[in-house]
């Protein structure tokens, strides 16, 4: 009966998410509160993601927003219907340069494994050279090909043409991919070494996404993205809603939004409840409590036989991967995709803020985290706005300070941000649903 | 002939750029070693506290504008440094006495630094968004040139020519000033070597008698007078944005690893492989070629090996190779 008072008190905070949900309803209407719950469910997971690395095994993952935004790549690259123009153009030149460009990274790899010192660099920096060039000669025209297809609307190789829902697993599988490639080159190294490179390979991928316009058409955006959920308009249009929405007494424009999204709000929470099911039961089995075990004390995990590293690649693939599906769910709901937007303060920074106030380590924890700082990042907004009127109701309205620091309200949010953050940090470190 | 063209024209796109931003990097990544030296972690914080100095600065440059106060032909802003550091080192002052000294006390890991750090970073992030706000700001308003192409074409003849911009100049020379001012402080004064000594070994530091709060805050101090200079520099010579200084965060973090994390001349070297590196990949070569091959043998293509949209990729390509050849960094760093 240990347990009773944190049980308590963790439903207590919930519920409080619940009802603040509820005045939001009230008071804004009801789509807004919904559209913050969704991006909220979201949050939730991406914040699930985190912790798996961080709360699990201490892994500091400072490169979230790639694996965000390679969720994304994967949303477009599945729900786009293809380009058979463009395919025809560019894509074999295409995938005769990915061919070239994995025999020559095998060709590293085994150079670095099998050459004895003397020989290896210089080797290693031909073959990089040689491959360099060969794979330009191929993929430049290639793109180019591509590029030129319908540049306005097209210009990429478009995607598969399947239901974006299915994007959800490929966006997990894009990156745990890319966690596999950087785990295997930095994870050996010490812990502020491994947030810088993947603070670095983060900025990479939206650097890459942004500027290979075959892939998902870059800066110039992949908009209007297949929905899984029906569109309002058919809603509206449909007679069996429309009875439905006649016998409630509510408009049904109205009601077809507040439907759309609690369509959403059904997926997301499905997605959310299975990713926290899995990760509560690894938490409680062996493999937990062994993660545990080295990121209490790697040296002592050691010694007792434990493959720190191996674990370490595991869990942090498993944890980027649950923030690639976060990251297809957001392009989804989102509807485009546009690699401009992705920014580390919001997609890297923030959800590090949801891990740190939730609880490290507490599954619970980081989804109360991902709920409570989403709500506040979003209501910040308004509510900086009138405590900065209050203030300033004394001045004039034509007054230049009044008018700045109400332009400027809005940026007081990252400010209230770093404010939680270090209040959190300093006065309750375990966050607001300590591990148990 | 050709070839002092195309050495002067590699001279005007490729070196005198490369050599700029490289001491530019150079100060970030200066403030950010000196930091991790001291106080044992990765300052998250740096590219804000830049960004802070600079915006500190460029508000009191527009107030001496205001009033007539000008130096020309040197950038005001020059005259409005010194404010601009007492204001950001008070505010790392301040945010060390809240934040990060309560953590010292606490012996925490050094991972809970860097996250504060991130808190931090959100602070600053807030208070110059809310001050100037997210805008591109100009506040250069020294001569523009100290050479200009046309001049040096008619002093030497040749067909190409090397511009020095007045920022350039100014960027140069400050730079120079400032290390060696701190290589003089952290290798000639007792308070410098009690510093150098506190990093290398705390506990005999300590045991002889060195006041760990009095290193820190000098640290703190230099930190905050590298990062303002840093900032304004980078300012004056690109623009001043507040989204570019968060990104600056990753070359400046490879410079300080590339080199060693908390030796500062590694710092240096560090910015400057960087920079170079950047721009050297990301320059199209045809002109260069122009001047130097016979024109049967011209390949076609601007002959640039990266499109200068991948500029981070480089920065980060070469943290992860001099991490997987020599994790300490060129000039050996600590790793704890």
């Amino acid at each position: 009966m240990r347990f009773k008072a944190p049980v308590f008190r963790n439903i207590a905070m919930f519920s409080i998410m619940a009802f603040l949900f509820l005045v939001v309803g009230f008071v804004q209407g009801w789509g807004f509160s919904l559209t913050i719950l969704n991006l909220c469910l979201i949050s939730a997971i991406m914040s699930l993601g985190v912790n798996i690395q961080w709360g699990y095994a201490g892994l500091l993952n400072v490169g979230v927003m790639g694996f965000v935004a390679l969720g994304g790549l994967a949303a477009v690259l599945v729900s786009v219907p293809p380009v058979e123009e463009a395919i025809t153009a560019g894509g074999a030149g295409l995938l005769l340069s990915l061919i070239i460009l994995i025999v020559t990274v095998a060709s590293i790899i085994v150079t670095s494994r099998k050459v004895a010192p003397p020989y290896r660099r210089p080797l290693i920096a031909g073959i990089v050279v040689i491959g360099y060039f060969v794979v330009r000669f191929f993929y430049v025209p290639a793109v180019e090909a591509i590029e030129a297809v319908n540049p306005a609307l097209q210009g990429n190789l478009g995607g598969l043409g399947l239901p974006i829902i299915s994007s959800w697993i490929v966006g997990g599988i894009f990156a745990a991919g890319a966690a596999w490639v950087v785990g295997k080159i930095s994870l050996g190294l010490r812990s502020d070494y491994l947030a810088i490179a993947t603070l670095g390979i983060s900025e990479i991928i939206i650097a890459i996404l942004k500027h290979e316009e075959w892939l998902a058409r870059g800066v110039k955006n992949q908009i209007g993205l297949p929905r899984p959920v029906p569109f309002e308009v058919d809603v509206q249009n449909d007679p069996y809603y429309q009875g439905i929405a006649d016998s409630l007494g509510v408009n049904i424009i109205e009601f077809s939004s507040i439907f759309v999204k609690l369509c959403y709000a059904g997926l997301f929470l499905i997605v959310l409840l299975i990713v926290l099911y899995f990760a509560e039961k690894a938490l409680k089995s062996p493999w937990g409590r062994m993660m545990q075990a080295i990121r209490d004390n790697e040296t002592a995990a050691e010694a007792m036989g434990k493959d720190v590293k191996g674990r370490h690649l595991q869990v942090f693939i498993l944890g980027s991967a649950v923030i690639g599906v976060a990251g297809a769910m957001l392009t989804t709901i989102d509807g485009q995709f546009t690699p401009p937007s992705y920014q580390p303060l919001r997609y890297t920074f923030l959800i590090w803020v949801m891990v740190i106030v939730g609880g490290s380590g507490n599954n619970w924890g980081a989804v109360l985290g991902g709920f409570v700082i989403w709500f506040f990042w979003i209501q910040a907004e308004p509510l900086g706005l009138s405590l900065i009127e209050f203030v300033t109701s004394g001045l004039a309205e034509t007054n230049a300070l009044r008018q700045h620091l109400i332009e400027n309200a809005a940026h007081m949010r990252s400010f209230t941000m770093g404010l939680i953050l270090l209040l959190v940090l300093r006065f309750s470190p375990k966050g607001l649903i300590p591990e148990r | 002939m050709d070839f002092i063209n195309s050495f002067v024209l590699l001279g005007n796109y490729v070196i005198i750029p490369a050599f700029v931003y490289g001491c530019q990097l150079a100060l970030g990544a200066l403030g950010v070693t000196l930091v991790y030296g001291i106080l044992r972690f990765s300052n998250f914080a740096h590219g804000e506290s830049m960004a802070f100095g600079a915006m500190v600065t460029i508000l009191v440059t527009w107030a001496m504008q205001s009033y007539g106060i000008s130096i020309h032909p040197l950038p005001t802003a020059l005259l409005a440094l010194p404010f601009g550091i007492a204001a950001l080192v008070f505010l790392i002052l301040v945010t060390d006495k809240f934040v990060y000294r309560f953590y010292r006390k606490q012996r925490s890991a050094p991972v809970v630094f860097l996250i504060a750090s991130i808190g931090v970073m959100f602070l600053y992030n807030g208070i110059i968004r809310f001050i100037i706000g997210p805008n591109d700001q100009n506040f250069n308003d020294g001569e523009r040139f100290i050479i200009r192409v046309s001049e040096f074409k008619a002093m030497t003849g040749l067909d190409e020519g090397i511009a020095l911009r007045m920022t350039q100049g100014v960027t140069i020379v400050v730079s120079i000033a400032i290390v060696a001012a701190l290589f003089w402080f952290l290798n000639r004064t007792k308070t410098g070597k009690s510093m150098r000594a506190f990093s290398d070994n705390r506990d005999l530091a300590l045991l002889s008698g060195i006041n760990p709060d009095r290193v820190v805050m000098i640290d703190w101090i230099l930190t905050g007078v590298l990062a303002t200079i840093a900032g304004t520099l980078y300012g004056l010579d690109k623009s001043f944005k507040p989204f570019t200084y968060q990104q600056l965060l990753l070359p400046i973090f490879a410079s300080a690893i590339v080199g060693g994390l908390g030796s500062p001349i590694g710092a240096i070297a560090g910015g400057f492989i960087v920079a170079f590196s950047e721009i050297m990949l990301t320059y199209a070569y045809r002109k260069f070629f122009f001047y130097l091959l016979p024109e049967t043998w011209m390949p076609d293509g601007l002959i640039q090996l990266l499109s200068t949209d991948y500029k981070f990729a480089v920065s980060f390509t070469i943290l992860v190779i001099v991490l997987l050849v020599r994790p300490t960094g060129i000039f050996k760093g600590q790793s704890v």
